[in-house]
């Protein structure tokens, strides 16, 4: 009981397999409740993919993902559905519905899945466009908005029905720094003010160290460290060195697999 | 809320114009809408050959379509062919001695039937039979019988 | 060689199986959808129906008129130019009527259907979907799929209609055939059968054409160039599968 209470989300010995290519092998992965932890990861690693595994949008190979305790493998999907009510995500480009505007974007969720009248369902999406500062755009619609404005708008319907847990998929990604630096407040807050907790997939190590309690760094399918932010910074393992300090070669290689340079070059002529 | 006005008009137009031209279709362009079983009675005539009359094929009188024929079946019995056709109700005076006889309406056209009234002062009414019928005219016979006149008339001479 | 091309046969197979699952899946859910969400289908009916119209009206009127011209040039070696109205009737209401504004309405809504899907998929809409507990399948595809079953038939309606007015004003009006023996020819010989396979024929089209749109936006590879190809796959595949139903339904009827 205790172990539940600890921690929110217990990912183990994940495996995961797309086309040729195993993603997972053997993952261990510790979300622990109220704090924000941080996923990160050279491009290509499946942090995307994890995230898409946690909220069981793909099934894994082999290995369970406990959710409170509970497996969601095993989940029929009308219970996976109410599972999910208590999720928010925020998709890498914030994923509004392009046909309504962004009252009705924020509003979808409760319209869905409330009969709530119309005054109260605008008092709770005025209130959740408030806290992201985009009251004044309730009547743009979702092509108006510039990046930073689309993801906040996202970020208040992914808040709109309440969720214990947020999910960011790369919520740094093309930002300009100022919309980068009220994201990344804004994620601070939302985790300290409404009690629930964060899970972030981002490779913007500078943003991680700032906002994040716990953070795991994914490398060839296996966690390659984990800890805070300052433990990972001051670690002797090269890759995680590598990553950290965003030095372009080093056990992530430079060069993508290829023969060798002078037999190819070389070979041409041969043939 | 403007816009969902102008489409719930678009959609409504729409679907009217879509159902009245499906009405149209259905009522409008056969030949079936003009006559209904409901208030038609059935009479039988029996034919030594039918020619190529189908169902459906229209029943005129004085050329102006009282009914439809409904079935052409053979009768093993009699060896000829039974032919049932529904009649308007409305036509309910037609002499019981009538003549049925299938005629062609063109030189290639279709085939129906036609009445030719009696002097009897009963009438046809339901599940009555005609007695007097004519068979269809076919062509190839008679040709066949021009040329076998033909031919006795010379070998006569 | 021979175990490739046995590969793309259970290939194949294998998607036209997901299809007719998908299929199922898509009519378990359309009656509590049209009963509950009547909202969402009217405004499907709109963007597939109440849009198509003008291309359909246009299309109808000039194909109606080339019948009726091609009909009495025909018809007149026969002396047989009363009958252009029969001839025009026969052509739209049991074969042109349905095939070509299913033809249209894969080119039309269609295309608009695939592609608009596929962005929505493209652009993680129909994840956001998943992720706020919102089934998909309901919300998005049932309605757009029952939008397209209710359009089709009242647009091949509209298609027939039209055309025999285009025929009507040619034959009648540009060229001085009688208009009551247009019309009576066209009601004696046009028999109650021959209207119901065009109905038929154009429901059937509606299911078809509707549900392959909307089954190739919901498997669009997410990509702008998956999206493209998925468009293009939704009229090309729409095509051949109504021109081989139209055969097939049409030995149905003979």
């Amino acid at each position: 009981m205790n172990d539940a209470s600890d921690y929110l989300i217990e990912i183990r010995d994940l495996d995961y397999t797309r086309g040729h290519l195993r993603i997972f092998k053997g993952l261990n992965i510790t979300i622990a409740r109220g704090k924000i932890t941080a996923i990160m990861g050279p491009s290509g690693t499946g942090k995307t993919t994890l995230l898409r595994l946690i909220t069981r949008q793909l099934v894994p190979d082999c290995g369970t993902i406990l959710i409170d305790g509970i497996d969601i493998a095993k989940l029929s999907l009308k219970d996976l559905y109410i599972l999910r009510r208590r999720f928010g995500m925020l998709f890498q480009n914030g994923a509004l519905l392009t046909d309504i505007n962004v009252f009705e974007n924020v509003a979808f969720p409760l319209r869905e899945h409330t009969d709530l009248p119309n005054r109260l369902i605008r008092h709770i999406v005025l209130t959740k466009l408030h806290a992201v500062g985009l009251r004044g755009a309730a009547d743009m619609m979702p092509s108006q908005l510039s990046g930073g404005m689309a993801r906040r708008v996202a970020l208040a319907r992914a808040m709109v029905m309440d969720p214990d847990i947020l999910i960011y998929d790369e919520p740094f990604v093309g930002l300009d720094p100022i919309s980068m630096g009220v994201i990344v407040r804004l994620v601070r807050k939302m985790n300290d003010a409404l009690g629930i907790s964060s899970i972030l997939v981002s490779h913007d190590v500078q943003e991680i160290a700032t906002v994040a309690d716990c953070s795991y760094l994914i490398s060839d399918g296996k966690v390659a460290a984990s800890g805070s932010p300052d433990e990972l910074r001051n670690t002797s393992s090269d890759l995680v060195r590598q990553f950290m300090h965003g030095m372009a070669d080093g056990p992530v290689a430079f060069h993508y697999a290829a023969p060798n340079y002078a037999e190819q070059l070389l070979g041409r002529d041969a043939e | 809320m403007q816009q969902t006005r102008s489409v719930e008009l678009g959609t409504g137009l729409f679907v009217l114009l879509g159902l009245s031209a499906l009405f149209f279709l259905t009522t409008q362009t056969t030949g079936s809408s003009d006559f209904s079983s409901s208030d038609a009675y059935e009479v039988t005539a029996r034919f030594d050959n039918v020619g190529s009359l189908k169902n459906r094929a229209p029943v005129a009188m004085a050329g102006v379509t009282i009914g439809r024929v409904t079935s052409v079946e053979f009768d093993p019995q009699g060896l000829d062919a039974v032919v049932t056709f529904m009649i308007d109700a409305r036509f309910d005076q037609i002499p019981d001695d009538s003549d049925a006889s299938i005629l062609t309406s063109g030189l290639l056209g279709s085939q129906y039937i036609g009445l030719q009234p009696g002097g009897s002062e009963f009438y046809l009414e339901a599940d009555s039979e005609i007695q007097f019928t004519q068979s269809a005219i076919i062509i190839e016979n008679l040709i066949s019988k021009y040329l076998f006149s033909q031919g006795s008339d010379s070998g006569s001479k | 060689m021979f175990r490739e091309a046995w590969l793309t046969f259970i290939d194949f197979i294998r998607t036209f199986g997901a299809l007719q699952l998908f299929f199922l899946r898509l009519l378990a859910a359309t009656p509590s959808i049209f009963f509950h969400r009547f909202g969402l289908v009217v405004t499907q009916v709109y963007n597939a129906g109440a849009l198509s119209l003008v291309i359909i009206m246009v299309c109808g009127f000039f194909v109606g008129a080339v019948l009726g011209l091609q009909g009495y040039s025909i018809l007149s070696k026969f002396n047989a130019e009363d009958s252009i109205g029969t001839f025009a009737a026969f052509s739209l209401i049991k074969e042109l009527g349905p095939v070509i504004t299913a033809l249209l309405f894969s080119g039309r809504a269609g295309t608009a259907l695939a592609s608009e899907i596929g962005l929505m998929k493209a652009t993680d809409q129909l994840s956001a979907m998943e992720m706020m507990a919102i089934n998909p399948l309901h919300r998005i595809l049932v309605p757009r799929f029952i939008g397209g079953v209710i359009s089709m038939p009242l647009l091949a309606a509209i298609f027939s209609i039209v055309g025999l007015f285009g025929a009507h004003l040619v034959g009648v009006g540009l060229l001085g055939v009688d208009a009551g023996a247009f019309w009576q020819q066209m009601v004696a010989t046009l028999e109650p059968s021959d209207v119901y396979e065009g109905i038929i024929k154009s429901i059937v089209f509606g299911v078809v054409a509707s549900l392959l749109a909307v089954w190739e936006g919901y498997n669009a590879v997410p990509t702008a160039e998956g999206v493209g190809r998925a468009t293009t796959r939704t009229v090309v595949i729409s095509a051949i599968a109504v021109l081989i139903l139209d055969f097939m339904i049409t030995a149905i009827f003979i």
